[in-house]
């Protein structure tokens, strides 16, 4: 039994550190949420030259060949880091998506490109009722001779504006079974039919942005695995999104319990500092034992996975859960402990306050999540 | 990282289970949850920790050369694992094996160490813990009670609660002030007293599960021999802070195993008892709250494993190490909640014919009520995790 990190993972959780303290400043951050696209080319291809991208592609299809813990270390690193930039929607959700279900040429063509930084994906899933799951997806894809033709507006695609590639969740069949009949497509986001839409994003770094398809025509050689099965592939691969966005919820909770304990630390009312103050040091307290919570059950999560021992979708849905309510809890508490100057625009506390709100609540929230784990175990 | 056994751990704990398979006496009711034992099963369970150390599995962490195992922290660990997942009997001598001995180990004379430490692993003789007092409970360092030299003999005087097993100990490991002009961290000396000593008063303290199982313990000039003390004299503080690291740090992986015992049998009841008219199992809020059980109790599982690791890499264990006890003691409030809920209006009963189920239920939430307030409240536990893992200032 050995819960820790590699020499060799040290060094990437340093050398991440050291690269984001340096170039994902808060500065940063304020000067891209206020751009047209929340988008730095150069911050992106500095990551890329750092081969960040691959980190958990395999070799074969032209990635890095480390795992889900590797990715784990470097998206905790940009949680803390709050980093304006992509990432995730590419190398976080889309790879997984696209690594569990593509074959042949295209999966070398997409993972190849994600690998390298060329190429941003993102996944096109939830749509007008909100929901992350099979029913929710009406979109259509109808096929017609070699090709399907596909028709639906999805919402809440991260980053689209910016992504080369967009993977679409579409019904190719009616069936009962609203998890069948589910297939997935690679779409040029280029395509004249498909329309791009930035949506006012609690988080102006991490964009959402609503997707319109309307009759877009892909090849067959553009459907990621096999027509209508594509939901358990995609529920497998969820599983990989949700734990990495674990692990930058816990990046974004401990940098807010580092600022909230130097806070109190210095901050004087009544002639000493706040934090000698019970209703706030057992406040963060509190906080510490939620981020604690979250990176324990993160990392074992991303074992689990990389491993693929038997548990590993109870442990994901178990890392969601507690990553989601350290977000919201540890950065509205943040705010808390900061008084009043927490609250104003001018104090870094609402950045990380966003960025934990939208990793609360994309993939669906911990109560969505906590089903998630009763169905696995009831 | 792995989280599987490596081919020596795996070794150990099949060697622990198979001496757990052949042994665990067949009349131990293994749906008893509790740790704490109740007084009927007393012979058992000594009788119970003798076979242990026949075996070689009392005092396991302790060195050889005290007769221990010399066992490392993972098979410490490994071992309590074991013990919980089996619902094997706690050994009687709690007190004895994970505080009296180490502190003897650390700070005993040679003659102690002879005296007492392979009693205290076969439970030939009992230890109890007087260390709280009525007016000082997570403020340890303010307690009254008085020991003065006179001749070769202290005369110890004072008032102690909480006592566990008080009732039926032969020693008691016992803080006192010695002097009492000193800041009151300094002026306290440890001592070993044998507990059939003149002078020593007994009494049951009832909890509110109705069941005894502390005391307090009443000292009227009761005399204790010189050279019975632990430590040097007024250095006593230090020699407690021992005591209670052992208190709070061996039981870890015992406390999370608990916790995942208990809480599978929680979803078991939810699947068998209907709420009006389904299983509560299919209750949505029913199952929001046994899935954050789960999270809380994986978390407790995990932060124990990340510990261990961190103190095996570094010597120390990281910030995880210090939380287990504040979130094993309120998912466990959390859980009994959750059960007497379950159980619906028999949950207002302490124990009922129609189920006997209920009872085991009951007392697993009442004594819930006491898991956030001995080995340190989760005030004080707070304070710990503020002040020393944060480093914030120390409160007023």
């Amino acid at each position: 039994m050995d819960f820790g990190l590699t020499d060799e993972q040290e060094a990437l959780r340093k050398s991440a550190r050291d690269f984001l303290t340096e170039r994902s400043t808060t500065q940063l951050v304020r000067k891209l949420m206020a751009s047209k696209t929340g988008f730095d080319e150069g911050l992106w291809k500095e990551m890329s030259g750092l081969g960040w991208m691959g980190t958990a592609i395999s070799e074969e299809d032209g990635g890095l060949g480390l795992g889900q813990i590797e990715l784990a270390i470097l998206t905790e690193e940009t949680g803390r880091a709050i980093l304006p930039a992509p990432f995730y929607s590419s190398v976080g959700l889309a790879a997984p998506v696209i690594a569990g279900a593509a074959e042949g040429a295209i999966r070398k063509e997409l993972l190849g490109g994600i690998a390298s930084g060329e190429t941003r994906a993102t996944l096109a899933l939830v749509e007008a009722e909100g929901r992350w799951d099979a029913p929710g997806v009406k979109a259509k894809a109808v096929k017609e001779g070699n090709g399907y033709t596909i028709t639906g507006t999805k919402l809440f695609v991260p980053d689209a504006h910016l992504a080369g590639e967009i993977l679409v969740v579409a019904r190719t069949s009616r069936e009962k079974d609203k998890t069948a009949g589910l297939s997935l497509f690679a779409v040029p986001a280029s395509d004249k039919n498909v329309k791009v839409r930035q949506l006012e994003t609690i988080d102006q770094t991490r964009r959402l942005c609503r997707v319109r398809f309307s009759g877009v025509t892909v090849g067959a050689d553009r459907m990621l695995g096999r027509e209508g099965e594509a939901w358990p592939l995609l529920t497998r691969s969820l599983d990989r999104a949700a734990t990495t966005l674990a692990a930058e919820a816990t990046g974004v909770a401990a940098k807010v319990v580092e600022l909230s304990r130097d806070y109190a630390k210095e901050r004087l009312q009544f002639d000493r500092p706040i934090g000698s103050f019970q209703a706030i040091s057992h406040r963060i307290a509190d906080m510490l034992v939620l981020t604690e919570n979250a990176r324990s059950t993160t990392y074992y999560a991303a074992w689990a996975l990389d491993e693929g021992v038997p548990d590993a979708p109870l442990a994901a849905a178990t890392a969601k859960v507690a990553g989601s309510e350290a977000a919201r809890t540890v950065a509205q508490d943040g705010i808390q402990v900061h008084g009043g100057i927490g609250f104003t625009w001018e104090h870094d506390m609402h950045l990380y306050y966003r960025r934990a709100k939208w990793l609360e609540l994309f993939l669906g929230d911990a109560g969505i999540w906590r089903e998630r784990v009763a169905s696995l175990f009831a | 990282m792995d989280f599987r056994d490596t081919p020596e751990e795996a070794a150990f704990r099949k060697e622990i289970q198979d001496w757990l398979e052949a042994n665990v006496p067949s009349d131990w009711d293994r749906s008893q949850l509790t740790l704490i034992p109740p007084e009927d099963r007393l012979d058992m369970l000594r009788n119970w920790q003798a076979k242990l150390h026949e075996g070689g599995w009392a005092g396991i962490n302790w060195p050889k050369e005290y007769g221990g195992r010399g066992a490392s922290l993972i098979e410490t660990a490994i071992f309590n694992q074991e013990m919980a997942r089996v619902k094997a009997p706690p050994p009687i001598n709690v007190i004895g094996l994970g505080m009296a001995g180490p502190t003897i180990i650390a700070h005993g004379t040679h003659e102690q160490k002879d005296r007492h430490l392979e009693k205290i692993l076969s439970a030939d003789e009992i230890w109890c813990q007087g260390f709280s007092e009525p007016g000082a409970g997570s403020d340890l360092g303010g307690l009254r009670s008085t020991a003065i030299l006179e001749g070769d003999s202290w005369i110890i005087n004072g008032q102690k609660v909480w006592t566990s097993l008080a009732h039926v100990a032969q020693w008691c490991i016992f803080l006192a002030r010695t002097d009492t002009t000193a800041p009151k961290h300094k002026g306290i000396t440890y001592f070993l007293v044998d507990m059939s000593s003149p002078g020593i008063e007994v009494r049951p303290l009832r909890q509110i599960t109705g069941s005894a199982d502390f005391n307090e313990m009443f000292f009227t000039d009761v005399r204790v021999p010189r050279e019975n003390i632990l430590g040097e004299i007024n250095d006593g503080w230090r020699v407690a802070m021992t005591t209670l690291l052992h208190e709070r740090g061996t039981l870890g992986f015992a406390l999370s195993v608990g916790a995942r015992v208990a809480l599978d049998e929680l979803i078991r009841l939810a699947r068998e008892t209907k709420r009006y008219g389904k299983p509560a199992i299919e209750d949505p809020i029913v199952r929001q709250r046994l899935a954050s059980l789960h999270v809380e109790v994986e978390s407790l599982r995990l932060n124990n494993y990340r510990a261990l690791t961190s103190v095996m890499k570094t010597g120390v264990p990281g910030p995880e190490g210090s939380l287990g006890k504040l979130i094993w003691s309120e998912s466990m409030q959390r859980l009994g909640d959750l059960a007497v809920e379950i159980l619906g209006p028999a949950g207002m009963l302490e124990k009922w014919t129609e189920n006997p189920r209920v009872a085991t239920w009951q007392y697993i939430h009442l004594r819930s009520r006491g898991h956030t307030i001995e080995a340190g409240t989760s005030e004080i536990l707070r304070n710990i995790v503020a002040e020393r893992v944060l480093g914030l200032p120390k409160h007023k």
